[in-house]
């Protein structure tokens, strides 16, 4: 492999900060205006600050310029494949964006009066009612910002719930290969973790729930699952999963996260969920931007309904020829209170309310159909050849919408880990698969293709694997130096984290 | 990940807990670390989050934690006492642990409560027998 | 309607063929059938592009914005310009549409300016350590409890009544999960009250939440306030409105353990409330507590310098229920906003724009302190916001003045009991002195006309009520 440096590579990273040359300034701003007073006569001097901050001093061409080289060294879904499991990276239509940018959405205040914001009240209600129908359960709140805040809501949901029948449960049941976030949420809620094993299948293993209802007796609160699991494959016990934990007294929740593989095919309502979590910047389309904005809502049973969050939208029957009014509730004496500021992140309602609208319940199925096609047929690709050899299939089935191959056989016969494959595969232009996840699968590849793939290119992604394996057999150490065409080869992590670096020094 | 106990070192005047831990008995004080095949399962570790001195450690729970960039362990305390010093240079240079796991990368010290309990131990030939199994 | 998609029915049939399958429904056959849907969604049928525009911008129009409406509300979201460098840069596909940056090689774009946002928000803040962003305001300020009960294994809340209504709210909503008390301290002159302050704060107190300007406007003397927090080892934890920060000492010259807000006047539009972002700063000693993503420099194997994620292990997908936090996004696209707009602004820019809002509130100010049956409910200095009390019911005054296309402020007593008759007026660059010369005129007839019976009723309120 010839290490010749491409011209991204020879540019040397320089901040925006290391730009900065006193005088240079790209800020027009508006005169005073009005009669000015001394600073100190406004503020007591004690609270004034004595220096500016040391923001960059730079001219508007140079701005524009850092950040659009800075843009190119980052791979983006609009330039490739980027088949990370569990992450649903389908295309972000560009009409979301321009409907959201619309200035009755993009500047309306948050506290306008709900009687002139009568159009915003009306779209939050009409998200509700469509995820209501997707998810199968009557009520919805638009509130929690990103999956993991939707999680937080359920668990405070699933205690004010008990707590008002006067119970006190303190553990909450999760798959040992459920996400980070559900653990985590656990514990902020003030629940303790009980794991429950996973069976060869992905699934929850019902000999040790059984057992773990059992030991812990009047003790738990809720299970987490998700559904299609880890592993991509529906788990066919659930409806007996949803009586055992109903049974006990607890409630079921469902981590959105992988709705896309049945949205109009199944709902988590029907399954005996009480509490659901929908990621709009997955299913629903919102950019994932880098790294957010999302959003989490969550729909619950009529059980749960008294506690969710406040303030609601509402809709009120018209009178007198008027037709329907919508209002903010703040009127709800069991809520759980308020999960952030104002009414949730409006701007990704909007986007996600434009694409159900634009695939309508049929083709929300249809996509749904797509998603599950292209994975089973990427699945079977990397069935053939040298994959199927050297990545074979976690659990050999029908998937859903993902995925997952083992690099066991890979490490063992070539000496190559997932992590190489994954490196180089940036070398091809392919964003790699989730890696390292589940963890029950060695060396694990989570891959999610979605409905909007076109089949050429899951071929070519199928392709270039063929290929590195090909190329592994005759130099493995190519790949265990990958990359070599990426903006930075590979990093040391270790550095960065033994002595962090996190800021900038500024003179 | 662990490549197996053959490229490992373990000094012979080491007392070793199954969770990969060793103790250095001299007379009611302990030193205790990790050993060779506990640092190289956890990679290069870059942060070591040590007790406070003055605490009670428990023998078989975690007294403390030792991080990689991607991973975090628990350390099991082979025996139990009370800390009377903790290794600060640890802070600076975590990598000691793995540059010399028994020397310079070694985690506390400990007034021994219940010095008995270093009969339990292993001894290092025993130690090898379980990292071979 | 099919859309985005691009399989066709010979790519279909061929898909289906090397699956091995006769038809897609064959796939879906692991559900078991009772909990197949079994018919179409009940929701409309998809529609064509131009069909979705045209729903969705009637939607719109039945809101008034701030582009129909000249806006003085405020309380904690404000009508600042965003220049236009802001959207080209933000609607970039490369920062639009990827990831989290898992894969750092193919990420530096996004990662680097992580690292510039980190080093904008210590220069603003005055505190070494920040995060990359959190979702908003409210919620990182719930985080803080989170990290200081991990830092002082106390579990007690001391917050000023200063404090945002809605994160005072959230941060009770967390609390009961935390299994943490919050004890709140009232107002005295617009300012929390110093003494209640330092009686409340005991060896328990794990944190005490001060907001400078606070929800009222007024800026706080953080330093003194904070002295009680010192005294007992509590952390101190100050909110605060970026914009400000041109101006106003920085938390951590105050003594701040932790800097935090609402990041949505840094580059980001109203958006009826989000998405925004939530800023945390940090002193270093908390820096393996911190909520939420981190970048980090490095170099490559090559000896480039580059960037990473760092000090992973703090979070949810390694220490799973140990995690400082449950969160997994830095809202990094609204992150970058603010950084371009800081960029934009600039070293003096940040310092002059802060100027004018200090120099056109007061003077809106003394405006309308000025006119009859208005008067200032504190005399405490402000930044950019304050709050007058009015003789005349605040809704049907606020109706009055829309009417005249003018949001005159946020009614205080949505939040406020006490204050009923309150009115929190903000000030943008946007709002000129003639808009503010337009807002007193009409606030002093809406407030006459109140007075003198209120008994003409506006169109608003009529078709309000008929609504209702």
């Amino acid at each position: 492999m010839a290490l010749t440096e491409t011209p991204m590579q020879a540019e040397k990273a320089q901040t925006i900060f290391e730009k900065s040359k006193s005088g240079r300034r790209a800020a027009a701003l508006s005169a005073t205006e009005v009669p000015e007073k001394p600073l100190a006569e406004l503020i007591p001097e004690n609270l004034l600050r004595a220096e500016s901050p040391q923001l960059p001093e730079i001219a508007e061409p140079e701005i524009v310029r850092h950040y659009n080289r800075l843009s190119r060294r980052n791979f983006d879904l609009d330039t490739g494949f980027y088949p990370l499991g569990s992450c649903t990276m389908k295309h972000n239509p560009r009409l979301n964006e321009r409907v959201a940018a619309l200035p009755g959405h993009a500047r309306l205040h948050p506290a306008q009066d709900p009687k002139r914001a009568q159009g915003a009240l009306d779209l939050m209600w009409l998200l509700q009612e469509s995820l209501s129908e997707i998810c199968g359960l009557p009520h919805v709140s638009l509130q929690p910002s990103a999956g993991s805040h939707g999680e937080l809501a359920g668990l405070l949901l699933t205690r004010a719930y008990h707590a008002d029948r006067n119970e006190v449960r303190t553990k909450v049941l999760a798959p040992d290969t459920s996400h980070g976030t559900n653990p985590a949420s656990v514990t902020m809620a003030g629940y303790e973790v009980v794991k429950v094993a996973t069976n060869e299948r992905g699934g929850v293993e019902m000999d040790d729930l059984r057992a773990k209802l059992a030991e812990n007796a009047d003790e738990v609160a809720c299970l987490m699952l998700t559904n299609p699991n880890t592993l991509g494959v529906f788990d066919e016990n659930i409806a007996e999963i949803a009586s055992l934990i109903h049974e006990a007294g607890g409630t079921l929740y469902y981590d959105g996260a992988n709705l896309n593989a049945v949205m109009g095919h199944s709902r988590p309502g029907d399954m005996g969920f009480d509490i659901v979590h929908v990621n709009l910047h997955k299913s629903f389309s919102q950019p994932h931007g880098g790294g957010g904005p999302g959003a989490g809502p969550i729909a619950v049973s009529d059980r749960i309904e008294p506690y969710l969050p406040k303030p609601q939208v509402v809709r009120r029957e018209g009178s007198n020829g008027h037709g329907p009014s919508f209002d903010l509730d703040f009127e709800r004496p069991k809520s759980i209170g308020r999960l952030r500021g104002f009414q949730g992140n409006f701007g990704v309602f909007v986007r996600s309310y434009a694409y159900i609208l634009s695939l309508g319940g049929d083709g929300l199925a249809e996509a749904s159909e797509t998603a599950v096609l292209n994975a089973n047929y990427l699945k079977a690709r990397l069935a053939e050849g040298r994959a199927g050899e050297r990545l074979p299939i976690a659990f050999d089935r029908h998937c859903m919408h993902e995925f997952v191959l083992s690099g066991k056989p890979m490490k063992r016969d070539l000496g190559l880990a997932t992590l190489d494959l994954a490196k180089r595969l940036l070398d091809f232009g392919f964003h790699p698969p989730t890696v390292y996840f589940p963890l029950l699968v060695d060396e694990a590849l989570m891959i999610e293709p979605t409905e909007t793939e076109a089949k050429e290119t899951l071929d070519a992604f199928a392709d270039a694997v063929e290929g590195i394996l090909a190329e592994a057999e005759d130099n493995p150490e190519i790949a265990k130096s990958a990359p070599y065409t990426t903006p930075v080869r590979r990093l040391d992590e270790v550095r960065a984290t033994r002595r962090p670096v996190v800021r900038q020094q500024l003179g | 990940m662990a490549t197996g106990s053959s490229e490992g070192t373990y000094p012979d005047d080491l007392r070793y807990h199954e969770e990969h831990d060793w103790a250095r008995i001299e007379g009611d004080q302990a030193t205790l670390g990790i050993t060779w095949y506990a640092q190289d399962s956890l990679g290069e570790v870059v942060f070591f989050d040590p007790p406070e001195v003055g605490a009670t450690i428990q023998k078989d729970s975690s007294y403390a934690e030792v991080e990689s960039v991607k991973a975090v362990s628990d350390v099991i305390a082979p025996l139990s006492g009370e800390v009377v010093e903790v290794n600060d240079a640890l802070e600076d240079a975590p990598e000691k642990v793995n540059e010399d796991p028994y020397g310079e990368g070694w985690l506390v010290k400990v007034r021994l409560t219940s010095p008995e309990e270093a009969e339990t131990l292993l001894g290092v030939a025993e130690y090898r027998k379980m990292l071979d199994r | 309607m099919t859309r985005y998609t691009s399989a066709t029915p010979e790519d279909r049939q061929e898909m289906l063929e090397a699956i091995g399958v006769g038809s897609v429904d064959e796939l879906f056959e692991q559900i078991p059938e009772p909990l197949r849907l079994g018919r179409p969604l009940a929701l409309p049928d998809g529609m064509s592009e131009a069909e979705v525009y045209e729903r969705l911008a009637a939607l719109a129009e039945r809101n008034a914005d701030a582009e129909a409406q000249v806006c003085f509300v405020g309380a904690g979201m404000y009508d600042h310009y965003v220049p236009a460098i802001v959207d080209a840069i933000t609607s970039r596909s490369e920062f639009l549409t990827p990831y989290t940056p898992y894969q750092p090689e193919i990420s530096q774009g996004g990662l680097q300016v992580m690292f510039e946002f980190q080093t904008a928000m210590s220069e603003l803040t005055g505190l070494p350590v920040s995060n990359a962003g959190l979702y908003e305001g409210p919620s990182a300020l719930a985080s803080a409890g989170y990290l200081a009960i991990g830092a002082t294994k106390r579990k007690r809340f001391v917050i000023s009544r200063g404090v945002h209504p809605h994160s005072r709210e959230t941060l009770r909503t967390y609390s009961v999960g935390y299994g943490a008390e919050v004890v709140e301290i009232g107002l005295e002159g617009g300012v929390t009250d110093v003494a209640a302050l330092a009686e409340a704060v005991d060896g328990e107190t794990a944190a005490v939440f001060l907001q400078s300007p606070n929800f009222l406007g007024s800026v706080e003397d953080v330093e003194a306030l904070g002295a009680a927090a010192k005294e007992h080892g509590a952390l101190l934890v100050v909110a605060c409105d970026p914009m400000t920060l041109g101006i106003l000492k920085s938390p951590g010259e105050c003594g701040a353990d932790i800097a935090l807000g609402e990041g949505q006047p840094l580059g980001n539009r109203l958006d009826f409330g989000g998405p925004s972002f939530g800023f945390f700063c940090a002193t270093e000693e908390q820096i393996r507590r911190m909520p939420g993503r981190i970048a980090g420099e490095t170099e490559d194997v090559d000896g480039r310098r580059g960037f990473v994620l760092a000090l992973q292990t703090r979070e949810q997908h390694i220490r799973r229920e140990k995690a400082t936090n449950n969160i997994c996004t830095a809202q990094a696209l609204n992150a970058l906003g603010a950084m371009v707009h800081l960029a934009w602004l600039g070293r003096s820019g940040f310092r002059e724009l802060g100027e004018l809002l200090v120099q056109r509130t007061a003077y809106a100010r003394e405006r309308l302190a000025a006119l009859d049956g208005v008067e200032l409910l504190h005399e405490a200095p402000v930044a950019r916001e304050f709050a007058v009390r009015l003789d005349a019911p605040v809704e049907k005054v606020l109706d009055r003045v829309a009417e005249r296309g003018i949001a005159a402020g946020y009614p205080l007593g949505r939040d406020y009991p006490e204050f009923e008759d309150g009115l929190l007026v903000a000030i943008t660059e946007r709002r000129t002195k003639a808009q503010i010369d337009e807002l007193a005129e009409a606030l002093g007839a809406a407030v006459a006309a109140e007075r003198a019976g209120g008994d003409e009723r506006t169109a608003e309120a009529e078709i309000a009520e008929g609504v209702a």
